[in-house]
């Protein structure tokens, strides 16, 4: 029996660090610290689980060996003229890394789940800039936090006690001296925990921050309710803004993805911005899964753009709405795709997914995902964090190294040395190996 | 394998050879006193000029505040797109270039090893993780301590050593190189949206002020015996009348020298050399900032100058980001991290016709002409803040003809040529001094004995430029010199030819260096509990986690010295 300390969680964006995980026979045995949805996948990631690499013949998938996976997956790749490579939100950053090389040699189109879920707010960031601050800042300083469009006591459930409500802090001595609010159009459990809850109008988070940004600077709102909310209550919440010692905004994606999207970031940005003048405030995306914010971390410090990059002219092209997955899929430019890390099938609009299904389709996953079952080749990788190491990025963007604790299933290897296998098929296929 | 490179004009500062045709002989990765000649290649490199391989001292490159930056300013990549090549990835450049062509754009220019200069620990994988990436160069990192809590504690407690082993203890686990200090105790305030001013003031909750804080790293670095100076961004820059306060900077550690031995470096000094008392009587103070510097042997500088561009300006200094936005109305992007620093961005366009933009860029040219030692002036645009690293061929030619900076000078405002020196300033520096100012003093400086220098022994990072003195005169052909050192004829990395005609042939992977600073045993175990309780206490991860592995960098190069403790 082996016990690892410190083991990093590879489930959200919190990638809370304190695990302690016992490890018996090559497997994990007992879980401490993580919350329901680390312990389970602690515990349980490797039932119903595939380790053999699949491929498509007579239509239907049966096993194959990872010699003729690999080579199927590099064939689809270099016989397509205009492949998307999609997912990396659940790699390491390792494997990000093998992605845009690949990528950049089919000449095909990289993109990662920010695409459909926090790109808006990181088109707000070319807009406008971020005021933002680490988690550790919001532990130490925050006497109001704010949840906006996001539910994490569902979705990042050790967030509260970690970072924001009520960690120890070196100068909140009364966690009762935070203030907590959630914004939001649900009563979410998150929301039924705060001191203030704002029940906003679906669609309407642009308006209240526009009356919030004008009641900030003693504007007089001509309107009686603006967002479904008395003026007087916006006046009041944009005092409670102003005399704070150190605000904070956590957003998510009803923030992001509703209507008017980067522009509600925008406008958010605007007034932190504002607020800055008064007191300290920051805004920090609730990033969902463990390292998407690394892939766009990668992505950008590799080709200069964070999401949707396009290397089919030979550099780096990025123009959300042109180069972005879902907009390729439907105008259905694509003509194949690998997907690693992702399940786009079971997650994108109809006409998207279609599209996907009808190319050759390559999938790269620990899990039988949705879109696995309908592609042409499937090759199982190691779960990242539990059966290799790797480096991810928590949603503050502050990068860890993530642990392996235990060994992976026979012959099963790890995202970035399938995509390492991949790539040098693909180089010789090309002849410029 | 072999490399012979016959009959170049040789300039070698650290071994005294000042424009020497000879020969360099290389075996492997390292130069040396003879080869066998006929199993080497040759390079001829008669009429063209051969100095060790470029040094920045200070060029922000990588970190999530660079990486920042780059997400920030997308619409800066459009009008510079690099494609792939054979050799080469493919990204974009311009102020903040991706990491592949930040690293091919340093080796076409000559230069082999690069400084980032301003990390908090707490994101050093994503350091090391981009740095990994930064193709062809040997590079480092300066680790910031200057708002670290933990510092401020102890020195305020009066533990200097213990200080002093925490700090050996970060640069080893996190693999930093260098103490960077900006804007010592004032990020703390900031961090609360407040501001202090001067050295002298109490930093809230610290009980400590920003001259301690100085004065106790400056004892902290001579502890360690690490091999360079502390390395200062001091209070209040980029603010009219600031040149006091970098004298007082220079001025409180004087007392700490011994053997008049450098033991701070101020850097971007640029930026904080103001005269005036506000933006509208903004003038130069390079007169008072060289008349110190002259004076006191105890202090070396680099520039900081602005190039007239669009770029992007990027520090640790985030109350200072705050106000720039302020004032121009920019974008803005600031970044607190936990016990440790603040960041900030907003991109600005330097503009000749603009009167502070004016006065900024000859004061950054005043400095290193009225700086009489070239060994303790060095030359950076502090990229991207001044301006790109790419324009260093240009910042040489400024410094090498009167010509070229007349030129730009009856461009400017009458006004900022009224409140600057450098219409006065007649010296032009030779290639000597060039040699001094991009290589051989930086590396002095940075304690690296095997870079800057030809002699046998040294690392075989070589830059080749096609210039020949005999046919031009550097004052009168700048224009040769931008077009000579913005492609070098070779670069020699590790022995290699890694770029010909200024472009890359050979895409190479270089070191990343750090030091380990040996302390006793006694005194590592002595804080070991401590930190453990104040990381637990602090921090969002845990002491464990807080480790940059030395396998993690693709090839680490751990440089050990003895602590005096």
């Amino acid at each position: 029996m082996v016990i690892y300390e410190n083991v990093l969680c590879s489930v959200c964006g919190c990638l809370c660090d304190d695990i302690e995980v016992t490890v018996e026979e090559n497997k994990i045995v007992k879980v401490r610290n993580a919350c329901a949805m680390g312990t389970t996948k602690l515990l349980n990631y490797y039932k119903e689980r595939n380790t053999k690499p699949l491929i498509k013949k007579d239509g239907k998938l049966i096993p194959t060996n990872l010699d003729e996976a690999t080579s199927k997956v590099a064939e689809i790749l270099v016989n397509a003229e205009y492949p998307l490579i999609y997912g990396w939100s659940l790699c390491s950053s390792e494997a990000i890394k093998v992605g845009i090389e690949l990528a950049e040699e089919v000449g095909g189109v990289i993109d990662n789940q920010a695409s459909v879920c926090h790109g808006p707010g990181i088109q707000a960031l070319h807009n406008s800039g971020l005021p933002t601050c680490t988690l550790g800042e919001v532990k130490h300083r925050a006497d109001l936090i704010i949840y906006w469009g996001c539910n994490p006591e569902d979705a990042h459930p050790r967030h509260l006690t970690r970072y924001t409500l009520s960690p120890k802090s070196k100068f909140i001595k009364d966690p009762k001296e935070r203030k907590l609010v959630v914004i939001d159009v649900r009563n979410t459990i998150t929301a039924k925990k705060a001191n203030l809850f704002i029940n906003i109008e679906q669609g309407a988070d642009f308006e209240l921050i526009s009356a919030l940004r004008a009641a900030l600077k003693f504007e007089e709102i001509e309107e009686e309710r603006v967002a479904g909310l008395a003026v007087e209550q916006i006046e009041e919440f944009a005092e409670m803004l102003r005399s704070c010692k150190f605000g904070v905004i956590f957003f998510g994606q009803g923030l992001t993805q509703s209507l008017g999207k980067s522009k509600n970031i925008e406008a958010a940005i605007a007034l932190v911005k504002d607020l800055n003048d008064y007191t300290k405030f920051a805004l920090i995306p609730i990033r969902g899964h463990y390292n998407v914010a690394g892939a766009n971390e990668v992505t950008a410090w590799q080709t200069g753009f964070p999401f949707a990059v396009d290397f089919s002219k030979g550099y780096p092209w990025y123009n959300p709405g042109e180069t972005t997955a879902v907009d390729i899929l439907r105008r259905g430019e694509s003509d194949a795709a690998l997907i690693v890390g992702s399940d786009p099938l079971a997650h994108f609009p109809k006409e998207a997914a279609d599209h996907l299904a009808k190319n050759p389709l390559a999938v790269i996953d620990p899990d039988i995902s949705v879109t696995a079952l309908a592609a042409d080749v499937v090759i199982p990788s190691a779960f990242t964090g539990i059966e290799v190491s790797g480096t991810a990025y928590r949603m503050d963007r502050v990068g860890l190294l993530m642990k392996k604790v235990v060994d992976p299933p026979e012959g099963v290897l790890s995202d970035e040395e399938i995509l390492r296998i991949i790539l040098k098929k693909v180089r010789i296929l090309k002849g410029v190996a | 394998m072999a490399l012979l490179i016959k009959n170049g004009i040789v300039y070698d500062p650290l071994n005294n050879i000042n424009g020497e045709v000879m020969d360099i002989m290389i075996d492997g990765n390292k130069i040396v006193s003879s080869i066998n000649e006929s199993k080497a290649q040759v390079i001829d490199a008669s009429n063209k000029i051969v100095m060790a391989g470029g040094v920045d001292l200070h060029s922000h490159i990588v970190g999530p505040k660079v990486n920042s930056g780059r997400i920030l300013r997308v619409e800066d990549h459009y009008k510079d797109l690099v494609a792939k090549t054979r050799f080469t990835r493919s990204g974009s450049g311009y102020s903040i270039p991706s990491t592949f062509v930040t690293g091919y754009r340093y080796a076409i220019m000559g230069y082999t090893t690069v400084c980032e200069p301003a990390n908090p620990p707490l994101k050093m994988i994503a350091v090391h993780d981009e740095l990994n990436d930064i193709p062809m160069i040997d590079k480092t990192s300066f680790i910031l301590f200057g708002n670290n809590w933990i510092v401020m504690e102890y020195l305020k407690e009066g533990k200097i050593k213990e200080c002093a082993a925490f700090i050996a203890w970060v640069l080893k686990r996190m693999k930093g190189y260098v103490i960077k200090i900006v804007d010592p105790g004032c990020e703390e305030e900031w961090k609360w949206g407040n501001d202090i001013e001067g050295l002298d003031k109490e930093v809230n909750n610290f009980g400590i002020t920003p001259k301690e804080i100085i004065r106790g790293l400056c004892e902290v670095n001579k502890l360690l015996s690490l091999p360079h100076p502390i390395h200062v961004h001091t209070n209040m820059l980029g603010t009219p009348g600031n040149y006091r306060i970098t004298i007082e900077t220079m001025d409180c550690v004087k007392n700490i020298a011994n053997n008049n031995q450098p033991l701070i470096h101020m850097t971007h000094v640029q930026f904080h050399s103001y005269g005036g008392s506000n933006w509208a009587s903004l003038s130069s103070a390079t007169d008072e900032i060289a008349d110190y510097v002259n004076k006191n042997k105890h202090v070396t500088i680099d520039m900081g100058q602005i190039i007239f561009t669009d770029t992007t300006t990027m520090t640790a200094d985030g109350s200072f980001e705050y106000k720039l936005q302020k004032l121009t109305g920019e974008r803005w992007v600031n970044s607190d991290v936990e016990v440790e620093e603040s960041a900030g961005i907003v991109p600005i366009h330097y503009r000749r016709n603009n009167y502070v933009h004016a006065v900024m860029w000859a004061i950054g040219l005043e400095l290193a002409l009225l700086v009489n030692d070239p060994w303790r002036v060095f030359m950076t645009t502090d990229h991207p803040n001044g301006g790109p690293f790419t324009y260093y061929p240009k910042v040489i030619s400024w410094l090498m003809s009167k010509k070229a900076r007349e030129r730009v000078l009856k461009r400017i405002p009458r006004m900022s040529r009224r409140r600057t020196n450098l219409e006065d300033i007649d010296r032009e520096y030779n290639f000597y001094e060039i040699a001094i100012i991009t290589r051989a003093g930086i590396a002095k400086i940075l304690g690296l004995k095997n870079k800057g220098h030809l002699a046998p022994g040294a690392d075989a990072d070589i830059a080749i430029y096609d210039f020949n003195p005999k046919q031009y005169d550097p004052s009168r052909d700048y224009k040769e010199v931008v077009r000579a050192f913005s492609k070098a004829a070779y670069t020699i990395k590790d022995g290699e030819i890694v770029v010909k005609d200024g472009e890359i042939i050979k895409p190479v992977i270089g070191k990343t260096f750090w030091v380990e600073s040996e302390i006793s045993r006694d005194l590592e175990s002595s804080i070991a509990s401590s930190l453990n309780e104040k990381f637990r206490d602090y921090y969002t991860v845990s002491v464990d986690n807080y480790v940059v592995p030395k396998d993690y960098l693709y090839k680490p190069w751990p440089i050990q010295v003895k602590a005096k403790i």
